[in-house]
């Protein structure tokens, strides 16, 4: 009987379906030679396609139901596959031995394309790392978060070319810059809450790219800065596959000094008031905290690392120009954050590790990659809000002793 | 028991991710000529990329089919970079991974500026179809690169002396769409006007692509009394333009450039795109190769050649043509002959300047008429 | 003085067409504080789906006036279902997730659905068809405003007092309101939340792919990527009515509108949007939840 009712279910989904896509599914137009193709076999795919999806879909839903409400899914993770080998030395110390085994031979192993894209995704885990100090630790949602990133492309995009400063000298500029820019932006948007601040934020990152597409004089316009200068190793130029491999190492020491500072802010008095804020900002502000310079704080170090990435990714493709800075890479960004667990330092490398390597490799399906990823998007989502591997609250609980 | 599993799992979790990186990174090493074929191959720029590596894969095909160059046959890697210059590193470190000799590419000059340092390092022959940036040539900072186009300065020459001197403008509005080639199109075009002295700009400025419409622009373009708009851009804005132009009763002329000299253009403006001005790569349309080349295209895909398929096919000619004069596979080799034999392709015979741009590539003047593109001979 | 008319005009009709998309924007985010980012893509199908019955009904040849009104209707319908399909799928699972989770679920929506009209029906753009022809006695005035702008303000006003009423008066805006305010208390009277929260996805919807006809057949042309931007200009200007609030959402469409329309007119469009954002941002500093929206005090 159970059976039956679940046949019907996936039956009338799939009718739905087939209803639902008919239009844009079977039938394409072609208005400019008033031509109509009727692609009926779509049809059966998607009604076919959608009836055992759905049963998949309920299975797994029913799971995630079974695996205990949402409001306690913070203590079940506690159980978790990725807590467990974190918090059991007996998992962790071999997979940090093969994980630095992997890292170091890497560039050797591999080769330079493997090792280029592996670049790339470092910067976007360093990205997360930052963006995860504004939304996953002072809860402020950011959506203009490419702006800073792309005032430390520029920053070393225009001094490199006015003044032939070298990546080593901008690499700091760029970061305090950023910074600077950071405070900017922070200060407007102190009263602001929640949603008012994401979209404040997602215009401020739009202002920035639009003021460097339209200011030809200051920053070359659409047409962009080309031929920066890759980093040097004290002054000796290095070929190609030399420079990327110095530049993949250079990421990797980033990335650890990255986590390594990231987790000490944690557990500062500063982290904690970020924590504070993003819990109950009224409260927090009852605590004595000090909201002005907390929220200053987060946006400013957030903006830091986003700054220091931006300088390497000018270094990295030797060519800026304002269109690799739109709404679409923050929102790439926030992804990689939410995706891995807001405030979780782990969960944010894995996210932006996957995220980045994906697409690349799901080069041989070239034309179905963006649906892929939209749709892994909002699957992961769906099964796993809590993120990739979620942040446990720190919680202090009384435990009654079993011997007394 | 449990925690066998877990080691287990672990076990297996670590040895398949090495696994799969291995497998990923295998390179292939064959006796085979590789041809890159580097553009946007997917999203919303496929339009222009997918033509040329059609065209391409053409020509190879009709290589092989004789023999192969140089006792070897060629192969075609085709790589995607969306256009967007950091892909197009990416792509290019790829594709110099992978053994190409040469690269048919890339399709938007930002993308083909970023990847060029990287085909100069490993030494590698680029030659696009479609890049059109002035500085690609003429700054003289990419030795390794060619194209079967002209570029943006002379297309933009040619659209101001015939707005000028045959149309006889006085009071010309120069707009753009702020992209990389719009907007570098129109300020070479505004440069123009203002040193010939003989039309004043009384206007220049940018719309965003995408916006919702382009009625405020329009009627500040009808307020300023251009009697001439030269617009740098692609087709989809210009077409938004010159409807909302022409439904406000605005005979003003309509002048633009390659982005603009398409078909797709004419069947979305509709009635709206009559009369407009474009310009374009010469129409080579009576030259036997050309004609030869358009109707393989259309037996081997069952469509019309995109617009820079020709260009794409010229420049894997002239390519292929080259490594075989050349006789070798060398970079040194390859250029010399690149830029001392002649070779005939749809275009024409055409050989290339110590700068990389193509000699004998031209652009003329295109009117819509009756819903095509007609040249209009001087 | 002409010239201002007429930049007041198109400045009016472009506010009236973000109106008619931030009004779901508003509407989901005052019922489930969610910034739901593929409401754009809603009026990109909606566009679609009316080319689609369109081209067909020109086949087999019905009179213009019947064309756009079926066409509209059935964009209206597909567009809800999508808009109701997606909530099921993408948000519903979601009600008690972190905050941010939704909306990166929106995100990936947006992708997804993009992404889907581009491999079902095609990258480039199309030219839509006209379905609002020009009337002859509007010639006289259409020097101001052509006939088609004035049917997408009356379309749009007439819409709006509409769906007002029906806020106002109906069993169902009734639940509406109530579940904005309080969504447990609500649930409590008796209030059928899942039922309002999907009624609101598609009337949302609804209004979007009307929005998504006009402008297209004012325009005359579509791809699948038209709905990302006009959804973020719809958002902007529902965040500067203050989020939540139907007025608002209008009040910010108008305004919005017109500062593009001026600042193009009267300086420069080089920089329209950074006008339009510098706006927001100054309104937001002196009016943290925007113009008309409520200001709540929390509690604590």
């Amino acid at each position: 009987m159970m059976k039956f009712s679940e046949i019907k279910k996936s039956f009338l989904v799939s009718l739905w379906f087939m209803f639902l896509t008919f239009p844009i599914m079977v039938i394409r137009v072609n208005t400019t030679e008033r031509l109509i193709v009727w692609r009926w076999e779509n049809m059966l795919y998607i009604g076919i396609g959608s009836f055992f999806l759905s049963f998949l879909w309920r299975y797994l839903m029913r799971r995630k139901e079974r695996g205990g409400k949402p409001s306690e899914a913070y203590e079940y993770e506690g159980h978790d596959f990725f807590q467990k080998i974190k918090s059991d030395r007996r998992y962790s110390i071999p997979l940090l031995i093969a994980g630095v085994l992997i890292v170091t031979f890497f560039p050797f192993v591999m080769d330079t394309y493997q090792t280029n894209i592996m670049i790339t995704a470092l910067m976007y885990v360093v990205l997360g790392l930052g963006l995860n100090i504004v939304v996953g630790l002072a809860g402020l949602l950011d959506l203009g978060y490419v702006a800073f990133y792309a005032v430390g492309a520029y920053t070393y995009g225009l001094l490199n070319y006015h003044f032939d400063l070298g990546f080593w000298t901008v690499l700091p500029i760029g970061a305090l810059i950023a910074t600077f820019f950071g405070i900017i932006l922070g200060f407007p948007v102190l009263r602001l809450r929640g949603d008012y601040l994401a979209i404040v934020t997602l215009g401020f990152g739009e202002i920035i790219r639009l003021i460097l597409e339209n200011w030809n004089e200051f920053s070359m316009g659409p047409s962009g800065i080309a031929q920066i200068a890759r980093p040097s190793f004290f002054g000796i130029q290095m070929s190609l596959t030399d420079s990327i491999i110095y530049l993949y190492f250079l990421m990797i020491g980033l990335v650890v000094f990255t986590i390594f500072v990231v987790n000490r802010l944690q557990d500062s008095r500063i982290g904690r008031a970020w924590i504070a804020l993003r819990e109950d900002d009224v409260a927090c502000q009852a605590m004595g905290i000090d909201k002005t310079r907390t929220k200053l704080t987060a946006f400013a170090l957030g903006a830091t690392w986003a700054g220091i990435i931006g300088v390497i990714f000018a270094a990295k493709t030797t060519f800026i120009n304002p269109a690799s800075f739109t709404f679409l890479e923050s929102a790439m960004i926030l992804a990689i954050v939410v995706l891995g667990g807001m405030g979780s330092i782990v969960g944010v490398a894995i996210a932006a590790l996957v995220l980045i390597l994906l697409p690349e490799y799901l080069r041989a399906f070239s034309e179905y990659r963006m649906l892929i990823f939209g749709a892994i998007m909002v699957i992961m989502m769906v099964f796993r809000p809590q993120g990739i591997i979620a942040n446990i609250r720190r919680t202090y609980k009384f435990k009654p002793d079993d011997n007394a | 028991m449990k925690k066998n599993i877990m080691k287990k799992m672990l076990a297996t979790s670590i040895a398949s991710c090495f696994l799969l990186l291995m497998l990923t990174g295998v390179s292939t090493a064959s006796d085979t000529i590789k041809v890159g074929i580097a553009g946007a191959h997917s999203g919303d720029l496929a339009s222009y990329g997918l033509p040329i590596v059609k065209a391409a894969r053409l020509v190879v095909e009709e290589v092989n089919a004789k023999g192969g160059i140089l006792g070897k046959k060629v192969e075609v890697i085709a790589e995607d970079d969306v256009c967007k210059p950091e892909v197009a590193t990416n792509t290019a470190t790829k594709l110099v991974t992978q053994g190409v000799t040469v690269v048919v590419g890339h399709v938007c000059s930002g993308a083909t500026k970023a990847a060029l340092d990287i085909y100069k390092d490993a030494k590698i022959v680029v030659m696009s179809a479609s890049a059109t940036n002035p500085d690609l040539t003429q700054s003289g900072k990419y030795p390794n690169f060619f194209r079967t186009i002209a570029s943006d300065d002379a297309q933009a020459k040619l659209e101001v002396d015939f707005t000028l001197n045959t149309l006889k403008a006085k009071k010309i509005a120069v707009l753009h769409d702020k992209g990389d080639y719009g907007k570098g199109l129109a300020e070479y075009a505004k440069g123009f006007v203002e040193k010939s002295g003989k039309a004043e700009v009384v206007f220049f400025e940018g719309v965003t692509p995408g916006a919702v419409d382009y009625s405020a622009v329009v009627k500040k373009i009808k307020k300023s009394g251009a009697d001439a708009v030269i617009f740098g851009g692609y087709h989809p804005e210009a077409s938004k333009i010159v409807s909302q132009m022409r439904k406000d009763k605005m005979k003003t002329f309509f002048i633009s450039g390659d982005g603009v000299k398409d078909d797709t253009f004419i069947k979305v403006a509709g009635k709206y795109a009559e009369g407009v001005y474009a310009t374009g790569p010469k129409d080579t349309s009576a030259n036997p190769m050309d004609i030869a080349a358009r109707a393989a295209y259309k037996k081997a895909y069952g469509e019309d050649v995109g617009v820079f398929s020709i260009n794409g096919y010229a420049a894997t000619q002239a390519l292929l043509n080259a490594i075989q004069k050349a006789g070798s596979t060398s970079y040194d080799a390859i250029v010399k002959a690149l830029q001392t034999d002649l070779v005939d392709t749809p275009l024409g015979k055409i050989k290339f300047d110590e700068r990389g741009d193509g000699v004998g590539v031209g652009f003329s003047v295109y009117q819509v008429k009756d819903g095509k593109y007609v040249e209009l001979k001087n | 003085m002409e010239y201002f008319t007429e930049l007041f005009l198109g400045g009016l009709t472009r506010g009236s067409i973000y109106a008619l998309i931030a009004l779901g924007y508003t509407m989901v985010y005052g019922i489930i504080g969610l910034i739901n980012f593929a409401h754009g893509e809603n009026y990109m199908i909606g566009a679609f789906t009316a080319l689609i019955v369109a081209s067909v009904l020109t086949v087999i040849g019905l009179n213009e006036f019947a064309i756009l009104v079926l066409a509209a209707i059935v964009a209206a319908v597909y567009s809800s279902a999508y808009g109701y399909t997606v909530e099921k799928i993408a948000y519903k699972p979601l009600r008690h997730a972190p905050r941010l989770s939704p909306l990166i679920s929106a995100i990936g929506m947006s992708i997804f659905l993009q992404n889907y009209v581009l491999l079902a029906q095609t990258s480039d753009f199309l030219p839509f068809p006209n379905l609002i022809p020009d009337m002859e006695f509007w010639e006289p005035y259409s020097h101001y405003l052509r006939f088609t702008e004035l049917v997408i303000l009356l379309t749009t006003t007439i819409i709006m007092v509409m769906l007002t009423l029906l806020i106002k008066y109906t069993k169902i805006g009734k639940s509406m309101r109530a579940t904005a305010q309080d969504r447990s208390m609500a649930m409590l009277v008796g209030v059928n939340v899942d039922r309002v929260i999907s009624v609101t996805f598609i009337i949302g919807s609804a209004l979007a792919a009307v929005g998504g006809v006009l402008i297209a057949s004012h325009i005359g042309q579509i791809n699948f990527f038209i709905g990302f931007i006009a959804g973020i200009k719809a958002f902007t200007a529902a965040v500067l009515g203050g989020v939540g609030s139907i007025p608002g959402a209008v009040l910010g469409s108008f305004i919005l509108g017109l500062t593009e329309s001026f600042a193009t007119g009267y300086v420069s469009s080089d920089y329209e949007d950074v006008f339009a954002f510098a706006l927001l941002v100054l309104i937001l500093i002196f009016r943290p939840a925007g113009l008309l929206g409520r200001s709540t005090t929390q509690k604590v």
